[in-house]
């Protein structure tokens, strides 16, 4: 192949992007992604799995000293009661959003592009979901009672308040958890029903087969799938929007100055998917080197995502510079206070950190150049998650740290606890990608074969392997027999 | 393997599934279904490892009566969380918290949207799986040794033995003519 990949990019044929490099048939879609799962456990595997599955060893202690001892084990005090924990919370779950993003919205507004990605994006949302279920259902400090939490009566026949957004958020975010697995389930049957075709041996049929559910690829089938597909898509879409929204609640339905804002709901969903969009980078530059999937996920998905996250990166920004413009509007001063404190405090290394990180870097994606440097973005993608774990700790942490009165005022430092579960959270979820990418295809080839220019019915096979519009072709070239007796 | 119609018996009602043709591509696929649409058969299948765009078009398939499932989920959903609100903080147990009424419909919204979407996905999965039969572990078409490669790059047409139509030798013939690079006999 003369033409490099950036000639590529700028070469759209008849008139639409290619999507998938070096014009590959279905069948070497199926054998690059099956074989990831299928050949024998590479050294470099253990190499991320073993690190990570000590990580999640850490959690495990820190957690378990956490519920012997108490939440005292954390640097929390008054007034800093929520520091590490929730900011942890809502730094996964806005990691979350990206894979719904790509599965859900780019789905309805038809942006093929996402099927090279959606898979392991979709994987990667419900594992950040799981690393955020695991905070709030860990700083309730008796964790015996957080049953308290599910919509069932407690001991005492008392019921939890559904007017709070404490308990918005458990059903946003469980029910986000849930539809998020099933969506990825559903994608995942067609890909499933080739692991069990392809299996040698008993056992992967098996286990392949079971979780396939008989899947046979039957158009009568198929159509049901992709009704349930859309729908399941659009329900999401809403979903998606509600639930970073109403993790915001949790700070702006309070009086707090710093939380008590209305912006809060559209500049959380951003932060979200700024952030998550650069985890997604950050696990696709190392999944398509290692699992040589250079033509499926080509510079040009690249390029995208970095122009999402120049997008939301910005807008971000800008909802910094509104917070500053309505505290200062409203004339409180406790408003004025805690926003110039956040600039100017003892937390302005942080508030700094936060502004450079993501609304400073992220500018260098106005550069082509820059869009499709591997090294740039997989650097960028690591600084704006720092950034974005700041920017939570930077609305928690110091709208609480000053008090309505001076003498109340003080300083969060973490603990040993603090660091471990937030590195533990980083365990889990690097184990379970790495068994995903282990165990499952990583990519969804049912979905990436019908981007393929064959896998058009009126596609012709042609030196030039070109689309051609079937309405055009045949007029000109005919070869194409009318149907008798079509309706 | 070519297609011989000797190998099973001239009874209509043949103790057999059916029979399977494989085409080459999308393009062969999608006009073939078109002829086995418009000669009338209704018993038949096409298998695809990917949804091939229009196809069931080409089929003659109607819509599909999933969005009904859903819809009629969702709005259940949303009203057992409505309600389940109502009747524990109006009715079972009214505790004044923050000063919020008991009946605080504009609280209950959130909840009331989540439960709804939750049940309409349940409804989108399971109605899915209910109206396309599965899990559905075995079916004749699995002893096919060719059939196994569907879900890699194969097309097939089936067409069961139960249809009114269905002649094994003339309909053997039919899809050979429709350009199917091998057409075989499924035992049931």
């Amino acid at each position: 192949m003369a033409q490099t990949e950036a000639d590529l990019l700028d070469t759209p044929v008849a008139g639409r992007p290619t999507l998938i490099l070096r014009s590959p048939d279905f069948h070497a879609i199926t054998e690059v992604v099956a074989e990831a799962v299928e050949r024998r456990t590479p050294i470099g595997w253990w190499l991320f799995f073993i690190p990570s599955l000590a990580l999640l060893g850490l959690l495990g202690v820190a957690v378990s000293w956490l519920f012997w001892e108490g939440i005292g084990v954390w640097g929390l005090n008054v007034p800093v009661g929520w520091a590490w924990d929730i900011t942890n919370f809502v730094f996964w779950v806005g990691i979350g959003h990206a894979g719904t993003l790509i599965s859900a919205i780019l789905f309805l507004f038809r942006q093929k592009w996402r099927t090279s990605i959606n898979r392991s994006a979709e994987a990667m949302t419900i594992f950040a979901v799981m690393c955020a279920m695991t905070f709030p259902g860990i700083h309730v400090g008796r964790v015996w009672v957080a049953y308290w939490m599910f919509p069932i009566p407690n001991q005492m026949d008392m019921w939890p308040n559904f007017r709070s957004p404490l308990l918005w958020d458990v059903f946003a975010v469980s029910v986000y958890g849930t539809v998020s697995a099933l969506f990825w389930y559903v994608g995942l049957i067609p890909d499933l029903a080739m692991m069990r075709d392809r299996a040698k041996t008993r056992t992967r049929k098996l286990a392949y087969g079971i979780f396939a559910l008989g899947w046979r690829g039957s158009v009568r089938q198929w159509h049901h799938y992709e009704t349930a597909y859309l729908i399941l898509a659009a329900l999401a879409t809403p979903l998606v929007l509600s639930v970073h929204s109403i993790v915001s609640m949790d700070f702006a339905v309070s009086i707090l100055p710093g939380w008590h804002t209305t912006v809060f709901p559209p500049y959380f969903v951003a932060g979200a998917i700024f952030s998550g969009f650069a985890m997604v980078l950050t696990l696709m530059v190392i999944c398509r080197t290692a699992f040589r999937l250079e033509h499926i996920i080509t510079l040009r998905h690249f390029d995208y995502m970095a122009k999402i996250m120049l997008v939301t990166g910005t807008m971000v920004g800008f909802a910094y510079a509104t917070e500053f413009f309505t505290s200062w509007y409203s004339g409180n001063p406790y408003e004025i206070f805690t926003f110039l404190n956040r600039a100017r405090g003892p937390y302005a290394w942080a508030y700094w950190t936060m502004i450079t990180c993501n609304v400073i870097s992220p500018q260098i994606f106005w550069f082509k150049k820059a869009r499709t440097s591997i090294p740039i973005l997989f650097v960028l993608s690591i600084v704006i998650n720092i950034g974005m774990w700041f920017e939570r700790f930077v609305i928690i942490v110091t709208s609480l740290h000053r008090d309505f009165l001076p003498s109340s005022w003080g300083y969060f430092t973490p603990t040993i606890w603090d660091i471990s579960c937030l590195l533990g959270s980083f365990g889990l979820f690097f184990t379970m990608f790495c068994l995903f990418v282990r165990f499952l295809p990583m990519v969804a080839t049912a979905e990436v074969k019908t981007v393929l220019p064959q896998a058009d019915p009126h596609w012709q096979p042609g030196p030039e392997r070109e689309i051609r519009d079937h309405r055009a072709a045949r007029p000109a070239g005919g070869p194409e027999p009318a149907p008798e007796g079509a309706s | 393997m070519p297609f011989d119609p000797s190998r099973t018996s001239g009874s209509s009602r043949a103790p057999y599934y059916g029979i399977l043709a494989e085409f080459a591509t999308p393009a062969d696929l999608y006009h073939a279904c078109e002829r086995v649409r418009d000669a009338g058969f209704t018993r038949w299948d096409a298998h695809t490892p990917f949804p091939v765009h229009g196809l069931e078009g080409a089929m003659g398939l109607r819509r599909s009566p999933l969005p009904w499932i859903v819809l009629g989920m969702g709005l259940l959903g949303a009203a057992l969380g409505f309600v389940l609100q109502w009747w524990v903080h109006a009715s079972a147990y009214p505790l004044v918290i923050s000063g919020k009424p008991y009946f605080a419909w504009p609280a209950f919204v959130p909840i009331t949207f989540e439960v709804g979407i939750l049940f309409a996905a349940l409804g989108a999965v399971f109605g899915m799986f209910g109206l396309n039969r599965l899990p559905m572990h075995h079916h004749p078409l699995f002893r096919s040794k060719v059939f196994e490669r569907v879900t890699d790059d194969a097309f097939f047409i089936s067409i069961e033995s139960w249809d009114p139509l269905f002649d094994q030798s003339a309909t053997g013939k039919l899809l050979e003519s429709l350009g199917a690079r091998s057409v075989e006999i499924l035992e049931s």
